[in-house]
């Protein structure tokens, strides 16, 4: 019971995994994103099973959830986003099962690791450079030096605009990775508090409750401000400037 | 969304705070972050790339499709059925056109069928007034060449009839007997001097 507020974040194996110098174990950590993936697929399919023209309830929701998507990226990135749909809903869905699965009690936050966070937001990065290289070849490179700026200003803005293009994974992730870990670890200081406090813990226990309600309007902001940079991110690549 | 976002910076911070304030809680042994464990990268990222590539596969290849087919049949009805109710408004349109063009044309058929009718009923009525007129005037001109006949042998009759009184008469007072002709000829010339 009188575990630190950051033991939550630790990683524990399920089923020990070794593959050479690798430690691969099936963890906690790889069972929340497995149900993840079962949940958002499940729910997809279950309420599409029907596929009626008259939705019902369920099937609404999952029209909803692919038009906000759908929607995201044409506003943002345009009609030439729509090839990159399945991934950024892909990256949207997992990231919000991921904060929101987190809230349920005893259950863990793989978006709470930097580690997490860093592969999917560099995943990001190659991905978006990789579209850029291929349509622009070369003149990609013109991205870093801003359009109408007095050529002798270049050896300032290009290293700035190289800087904070190579800054984009890590403040991608680090955003949500900070956002969730600060919000976990709050939650058990509180909740510590309120059992060692005693009947004083009442004043804890309200502000976590309070903090449930915003930590879950977190999860879901942060999905939306991770997804909606990416869709930033892939315009940035189709259009450059 | 900025407000939110500093107000969860602000959290971050207090929440640093209350982890240095409370070390009682702390009973990590000094390991650190657990997020700063290399030990654990491996099977994270191992992990993470098998369930995102399993997530995007089925998103792409059964997931999203199906959600797209209905939403593009829903669109395709809509559009279908808005345009099958165009079609029958303009043939409810047609319909109603072609009544009231009906309806004009029996209205004018019915004026003409009436004024021929009228037109007849007005040329019969003259026909018979004009053969009444003339049927009249036949008898008129018939009775007058009667009339005519009737004064012509009347008056050959008094022609006659003056001759032979003249002959007699001339007989009786003269005893002389004169030709007919020559008692017609006087006769004539009386008449013709009388008239």
């Amino acid at each position: 019971m009188a575990s630190g507020p950051l033991e939550q974040f630790q990683i524990k194996p399920i089923i020990p995994i070794q593959v050479g110098d690798l430690d691969l174990s099936f963890t906690q950590s790889s069972l929340m994103m497995t149900i993840a993936v079962v949940l958002v697929t499940g729910f997809l399919t279950l309420a599409m099973r029907g596929h009626t023209l008259v939705p019902s309830r369920l099937q609404s929701m999952a029209e909803l959830s692919y038009e906000f998507i759908a929607g995201m990226i044409r506003d943002s990135v345009g009609p030439e986003g729509r090839k990159y749909f399945p991934f950024v809903f892909s990256l949207f869905m997992f990231i919000l099962l991921g904060n929101l699965l987190g809230m349920i009690p005893y259950s863990f936050t793989y978006t709470s690791h930097i580690i997490v966070t860093f592969t999917l937001a560099f995943a990001v990065f190659v991905i978006v450079t990789i579209i850029a290289l291929v349509r622009h070849k070369l003149h990609f490179f013109s991205y870093f030096f801003p359009e109408g700026a007095p050529i002798y200003m270049a050896p300032l803005l290009i290293p700035i605009e190289i800087l904070s293009y190579l800054a984009r994974p890590v403040s991608l992730s680090i955003r949500l990775f900070a956002n969730m870990m600060a919000g976990h670890t709050m939650m058990k200081v509180f909740a510590l508090f309120t059992i060692s406090l005693g009947v004083f813990g009442v004043a804890p226990l309200a502000i976590n409750v309070a903090l449930t309600a915003f930590e879950i309007l977190v999860a879901v902001l942060q999905a939306y401000v991770f997804t909606i940079l990416t869709c930033l991110y892939l315009r940035d690549a189709i259009h450059l400037h | 969304m900025m407000s939110v976002r500093s107000v969860k910076r602000a959290a971050a911070g207090f929440a640093a705070l209350a982890l240095t304030a409370a070390p009682a809680f702390a009973q990590d042994g000094g390991a650190g972050l657990p997020q700063l464990d290399t030990n654990s990268f491996a099977t994270q990222i191992f992990w993470l790339a098998v369930t995102f590539v399993a997530l995007y596969l089925l998103m792409s290849r059964i997931a999203l499709p199906r959600v797209r087919d209905v939403l593009e049949e829903r669109d395709r009805r809509i559009a279908d059925d808005l345009e099958k109710a165009e079609k029958l408004k303009e043939e409810a349109e047609a319909v109603l056109a072609e009544y009231e063009k009906a309806l004009a044309d029996a209205r004018s058929q019915a004026q003409a069928a009436m004024a021929e009718a009228t037109e007849k009923a007005n040329a019969e009525a003259a026909k018979r007034q004009q053969a009444l007129a003339d049927t009249l005037a036949a008898q008129v001109a018939e009775a007058e060449t009667r009339i005519g006949a009737a004064k012509r042998e009347a008056l050959e009759n008094v022609r006659q009839v003056a001759v032979e009184v003249s002959r007699e008469a001339t007989l009786r007072l003269i005893g002389g007997d004169i030709a007919e002709a020559d008692a017609a000829k006087a006769v004539d010339a009386a008449l013709k001097e009388s008239a």
